[in-house]
């Protein structure tokens, strides 16, 4: 497991208040898993204190770029590194998200910043058609990295369809042979349990990649339990996750 | 100059040196074993199990706070069968000392729990958390009440002879009181402080940010409390001390240590650098060779005051 610093090549603004950083590493890219992430320590001083989980967002040879929104001081102080600067890495971490299941369709729903898994998953579905659906609040959150065949939904009809991301997957689903497609879905909780619910009597594959206040990503807190529905015991979703099939989870 | 003697005695117990893994912190041992190797650290002790599997609380079960964190993981733990048979070969395996914590519910639970796994050879003490925040039953109710921690010191000494630890909460006046009814029931080392309660809400939803409302306050914000506390027991008692709380680094350690501590654990510090405890081996090295300590034990209760 990889645990060490590492320089900062670049750091852009992608959307309001939303940012690219590619991190040089000192290890092979190649074994990196779309799904999986890596737990962020944002300074040298215990504030923050705790590491700060952000899913592979995208691999470009020995660069892995994460995608983030600024939503709290860690985030924050990731948004003014510049190049040079370090950031200490401690990953890869959790599993990923499956492809290698028969499907001929990916249908990848992306809530916000749950967009973020995306670009790297896309490069890695080879010989797949693949629909994005992209769901926010406001056209202002909008772009298009690493993304393709983007349809977009917005709370305030701002951008795309005047609704949210279930309304376009159901146009989408309607249009498509649900056993050859597979859903991957990354966003906040609300919207996977209406996610969860909308497919309770499809027969369509669904992974989600499941978020949770984390304090170590690898296992040994216990702080981020996810239940299953047929399961006493809880699940981790740093360990066991983060994506899980989403007729499993208890959301 | 010669190698350095970090190796440490709590009571009958001779730890190679006095770094432990705190309960709770590092699991079982196989996920940090990742990242740093256990056959090096003085001893690890494992997350508190009870007789039966716990479950443990629902999410949110962590929080940051200002140089700390609040957790309510409600003791989720694999149960004693479980460690026994799964949890334990990889435990004897990686040749450290293995220090098993033990929670329950009622002073007939830890004496069971103590009867099944004394015969474990891997196990080389017992830590008994009366502690626990974060349990409706048990937990602190004992670690408040200074006759429940006599009687529950009482019944497991007599079932073990292996090294009994007792695990003491802050969240009492009179620390050293408990730490002087361990030694008197038999108990050959008290381990201080285990969380101190807490809790945070968020300021627009009104709500607690942790399910359970309170949850156990660690981290470096902790850590002049541990001292203190440490302090306290060693100045009235004349029992070991292993000292907890807030240790991010090997100053921390040698703090605690001249404060009145044989050993220390750290905890919080294992989720951001998993490879603190090796860091903290070598630093303490470095300070004995810098300030010409050849024994560390010398650093024990050194305080000058
Ligand atoms: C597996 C995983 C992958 C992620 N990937 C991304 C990503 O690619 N891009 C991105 O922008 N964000 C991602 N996040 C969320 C990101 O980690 C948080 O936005 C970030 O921790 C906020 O930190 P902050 O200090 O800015 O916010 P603050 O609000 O100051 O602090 C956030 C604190 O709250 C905790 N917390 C509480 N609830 C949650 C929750 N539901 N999710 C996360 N943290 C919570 C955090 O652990 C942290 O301690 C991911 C989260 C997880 C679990
Ligand atoms: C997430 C978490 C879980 C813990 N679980 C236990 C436990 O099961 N049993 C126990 O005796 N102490 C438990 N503790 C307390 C620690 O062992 C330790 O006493 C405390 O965290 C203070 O040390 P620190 O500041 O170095 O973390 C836990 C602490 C944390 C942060
Ligand atoms: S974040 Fe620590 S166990 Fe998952």
């Amino acid at each position: 497991m990889f645990i060490d610093d590492c320089v900062v090549a670049s750091n852009t603004k992608i959307a309001e208040n939303t940012f690219l950083i590619g991190l040089e590493v000192p290890f092979s890219t190649e074994k990196l898993l779309p799904g999986q992430f890596f737990n962020i320590k944002v300074s040298n001083n215990s504030f923050p204190l705790l590491r700060r989980p952000f899913s592979i967002s995208d691999v470009i040879e020995n660069r892995i770029y994460f995608m983030y929104k600024v939503v709290g001081e860690g985030t924050s102080i990731i948004s003014k590194k510049v190049k040079g600067e370090t950031l200490n890495l401690l990953g890869p971490l959790g599993n990923s998200f499956n492809i290698d299941d028969s499907f001929s369709t990916a249908i990848i729903i992306g809530g916000g910043i749950g967009i973020a898994p995306f670009p790297f998953l896309i490069k890695k579905l080879v010989n797949k058609n693949i629909q994005v659906l992209f769901g926010m609040r406001s056209k202002s959150e909008a772009h298009n990295y690493g993304l393709v065949n983007i349809n977009y939904s917005s709370d305030d009809g701002s951008i795309g369809l005047h609704g949210n991301v279930i309304d376009l997957l159901d146009v989408e689903l309607k249009n498509s042979d649900e056993t050859k497609t597979k859903i991957f879905a990354c966003g906040p909780n609300a919207m996977f349990r209406a996610l969860q619910k909308y497919l309770t009597n499809k027969n369509v594959l669904c992974e989600a990649s499941m978020e949770s206040a984390m304090a170590c990503g690898f296992g040994i807190c216990q702080g981020c339990p996810i239940e299953f529905k047929n399961n006493p015991s809880y699940n981790l979703i740093c360990k066991d996750g983060p994506v899980f099939n989403i007729k499993d989870i208890v959301i | 100059m010669n190698e350095i003697d970090l190796s440490v005695n709590i009571g009958s117990l001779k730890l190679k040196n006095p770094v432990m893994l705190a309960s709770g912190t590092v699991g079982y041992g196989n996920e940090i074993s990742e990242f740093t190797d256990l056959s090096k650290i003085g001893a690890i002790v494992t997350k508190s199990i009870s007789l039966k599997p716990r479950k443990g609380n629902p999410p949110q079960r962590i929080t940051e706070t200002p140089s700390g964190m609040l957790n309510a993981i409600g003791l989720a733990n694999v149960g004693v069968e479980e460690f026994i048979t799964h949890k334990i070969p990889f435990l004897k395996k990686i040749n450290s000392t293995l220090i098993c914590n033990i929670a329950a519910s009622s002073i007939e639970e830890y004496i069971e729990c103590v009867e099944i796994l004394e015969t474990q050879e891997t196990i080389k003490g017992f830590e008994i958390n009366v502690s626990c925040p974060n349990v409706k039953e048990g937990g602190l109710i004992f670690g408040n009440d200074i006759n429940a921690v006599g009687r529950i010191t009482e019944k497991v000494r007599a079932k073990t002879n292996k090294p009994i630890i007792i695990k003491l909460s802050p969240n009492n006046s009179n620390i050293s009181d408990y730490a002087e009814v361990v030694k008197k029931e038999g108990g050959d080392a008290v381990s201080a402080i285990n969380t101190l309660v807490g809790t945070a809400f968020d300021i627009y939803s009104r709500k607690p940010k942790i399910k359970n409302i309170t949850g156990g306050l660690s981290g470096p914000a902790i850590k002049p409390v541990a001292l203190a506390k440490v302090l306290e027991i060693s100045r009235k008692v004349d029992i070991p001390i292993i000292g907890i709380g807030g240790i991010f680094d090997w100053k921390d350690a040698v703090e605690f240590m001249i404060v009145g501590a044989s050993a220390f654990q750290i905890g919080t510090v294992n989720f951001v650098n998993p490879r603190a405890s090796l860091e903290i081996i070598e630093g303490l090295k470095k300070y004995c060779e810098e300030t010409s300590i050849t024994k560390i034990s010398d650093l024990i209760a050194s305080r000058i005051i």
